[in-house]
């Protein structure tokens, strides 16, 4: 019997397996299941992306493209961010194209951090980042929110966790799991502690197309933040595009000029049929994303009204398509309540904790899903908190964050 | 008429699915039931939701397959009333299920139901073609439904291809 850890890299075997992929393997196996696990939309991308891939294949365009992607696809970026954003980037030495916005993100720690260097994650946080900071060599810090504010870091709590070792802060807003959104009031508190303390952020604005209640801001437009700030976006949550592993990353020139050596050392260009489709999505997609942003608006209306009607805790996030509602008045811990919830009444929700430590406590459900499933999921919630004997008390209706 | 967004919100929901509670409507727009209510009840007064029709295949049921024909009419308009005279003559008839006036090569576009192919051809010859002011008709047969109203009739991507859980 070989032991094969000898073989493997220990920073590697010591990575945490995802808190998802247990819960994956027992939900797929069960029929009649209503999926609020799922962090990716519902609409199929839309025919005409789709098309313009298909005749790409038909027109044999199956070689590489340039390291950082078609030039013609990163001018459509450089306009999109500009007319979206306010941001301006060169097409030519201030944009990748990747293979989806995780590609970006490790590019990013890679390009920035030196051995123990320190990254802040605002958590509940997507699964990834920490790992990705390990894989990279730097030190994921955890910085946790709370429900009482949002789940909104404050600029006083970012502070608090720089160390002389601090090189870069992870923000991603709208945030997957909790949906809170920086609006540009929070983002300056938080750039004013950046300058001062002469950091970079690496921005995951992945969501940015998804916010329902206040207009989309990003932290690059603030004084000062354009030059620290790397800006990650993608093609997967505003097109529906998950399954086609597109995104990209803008930044400073000398930023860029470091992550493109990494970049196509490690993946040589992204897909080129997709590229296409990806040109088609920024030229002709913003009437079908305006369309889908306002379905998850109603949806988020409806779930989060219904999920404190029923007695789970819930705030309103202002952006993506998740709820984080509090399962603290079952007594039950997240991981108990979403093994329970999806044994009793197969219902799949992912447990809070997946996301860091301050998600214990709470669920996530994507509203990613069809009303009608939403509301079935709801009826089951509710028969599921009935069965646990508990009285749950309907909660106050937070407002808004 | 100018409708507010909470208007437009309404509409869009109905439109998509109008079998679904004042209750349920409200919770996806943020307002009461009542305020739904009122709003609902407005839109229907002022005749912008018209009715609530349900979109019915009929090929799948025994003995109510039907026949569909587009046919294109042209007339001649008439003095001070234009062609909206000829087309009431038209929609009269319970077998037209809509009329409209087109641009282009011919005057209106009248599609038209019947049990056989037919009972269609009598409705043509017979009646249709024997209004005053219409000039010819064209007849064209459907044969197969695919889209209607915007929602595909069978479509290959109503399953959800996604994994039950994903990050």
């Amino acid at each position: 019997m070989i032991d094969y850890n000898q073989f493997l890299a220990t920073q590697a075997v010591e990575l945490k397996p995802s808190g998802i992929r247990r819960f994956f393997d027992v939900a797929s196996k069960m029929e009649n299941v209503i999926s609020l696990g799922v962090g990716e939309p519902d609409f199929v991308t839309p025919w005409a992306i789709r098309d313009m891939a298909i005749a790409s294949i038909e027109d044999g365009f199956t070689s590489y493209t340039a390291n950082p992607g078609l030039l013609e696809l990163r001018e459509e970026i450089a306009n999109y961010m500009e007319r979206s954003y306010h941001l301006s980037y060169q097409p030519e030495n201030q944009i990748i194209v990747t293979i989806g916005a995780s590609q970006a993100l490790d590019t990013a720690f890679r390009a920035l951090l030196n051995p123990g260097e320190e990254v802040l994650i605002i958590e509940p946080a997507f699964v990834s980042y920490a790992a990705l900071v390990t894989m990279a060599g730097g030190k994921p810090i955890p910085v946790s929110t709370w429900a009482e504010n949002g789940f909104k870091v404050t600029a006083e709590q970012i502070e608090k966790a720089i160390t002389p070792r601090t090189k870069a802060i992870l923000l991603c807003s709208p945030n997957n799991p909790t949906g809170a959104f920086l609006n540009k009031h929070d983002l300056s508190a938080i750039a004013e502690v950046v300058k001062k303390h002469n950091l970079i952020v690496v921005s995951d604005e992945i969501y940015a197309e998804l916010t329902y209640d206040e207009e989309y801001y990003s932290i690059a437009t603030l004084p000062g933040m354009y030059e620290r700030t790397i800006v990650i976006n993608g093609f997967s949550k505003a097109f529906a595009m998950t399954g086609w592993r597109l995104g990209y990353v803008c930044a400073p020139q000398p930023i860029i000029e470091v992550m493109l050596k990494i970049h196509q050392y490690t993946t040589m260009c992204a897909p080129h049929m997709l590229q296409h489709g990806a040109i088609e999505a920024l030229r002709n997609g913003a009437d079908q994303v305006e369309e889908m942003r306002k379905s998850y608006r109603r949806r988020r209306n409806y779930i989060v009204e219904a999920l404190n009607q029923i007695g789970l805790n819930c705030h309103l996030p202002g952006g993506a398509f998740y709820v984080f509602p509090s399962i603290q008045n079952t007594g039950l811990t997240s991981e108990q309540f979403a093994e329970q919830l999806l044994m009793k009444e197969r219902v799949a929700v992912v447990p809070g904790n997946a996301f860091g430590e301050s998600g214990e406590g709470y669920i996530r459900c994507s509203y990613a899903t069809s009303l009608q499933q939403l509301q079935e999921a709801i009826r089951r919630i509710e028969k599921f908190l009935q069965s646990l004997g508990a009285n749950p008390k309907v909660c106050e209706h937070q407002a808004s964050l | 008429m100018k409708l507010t967004n909470e208007e437009l919100e309404i509409l869009a929901i109905l439109e998509e699915n109008h079998r679904q509670s004042v209750k349920s409507i409200a919770m996806q727009v943020q307002l009461s039931e009542d305020k739904v209510a009122e709003l609902i009840k407005k839109l229907e007064d002022e005749n912008i939701i018209v009715s609530y029709p349900a979109l019915i295949d009929w090929s799948k049921v025994d003995g109510k397959e039907n026949v569909v024909a587009m046919i294109d009419v042209k007339v001649t308009p008439k003095r001070g009333v234009g062609f909206d005279e000829v087309a009431e003559k038209i929609y009269r008839f319970p077998e037209v299920t809509s009329l409209y006036l087109m641009s282009g090569a011919y005057d209106l576009s009248v599609t038209v139901e019947g049990k056989t192919m037919k009972e269609i051809a009598m409705f043509v010859s017979d009646k249709l073609s024997t209004v005053e002011n219409v000039i010819s008709t064209t007849t064209h047969f459907m044969l197969k439904k695919y889209k209607h109203d915007g929602v595909i009739i069978e479509g290959k991507e109503d399953q959800d291809r996604r994994m039950v859980v994903a990050p």
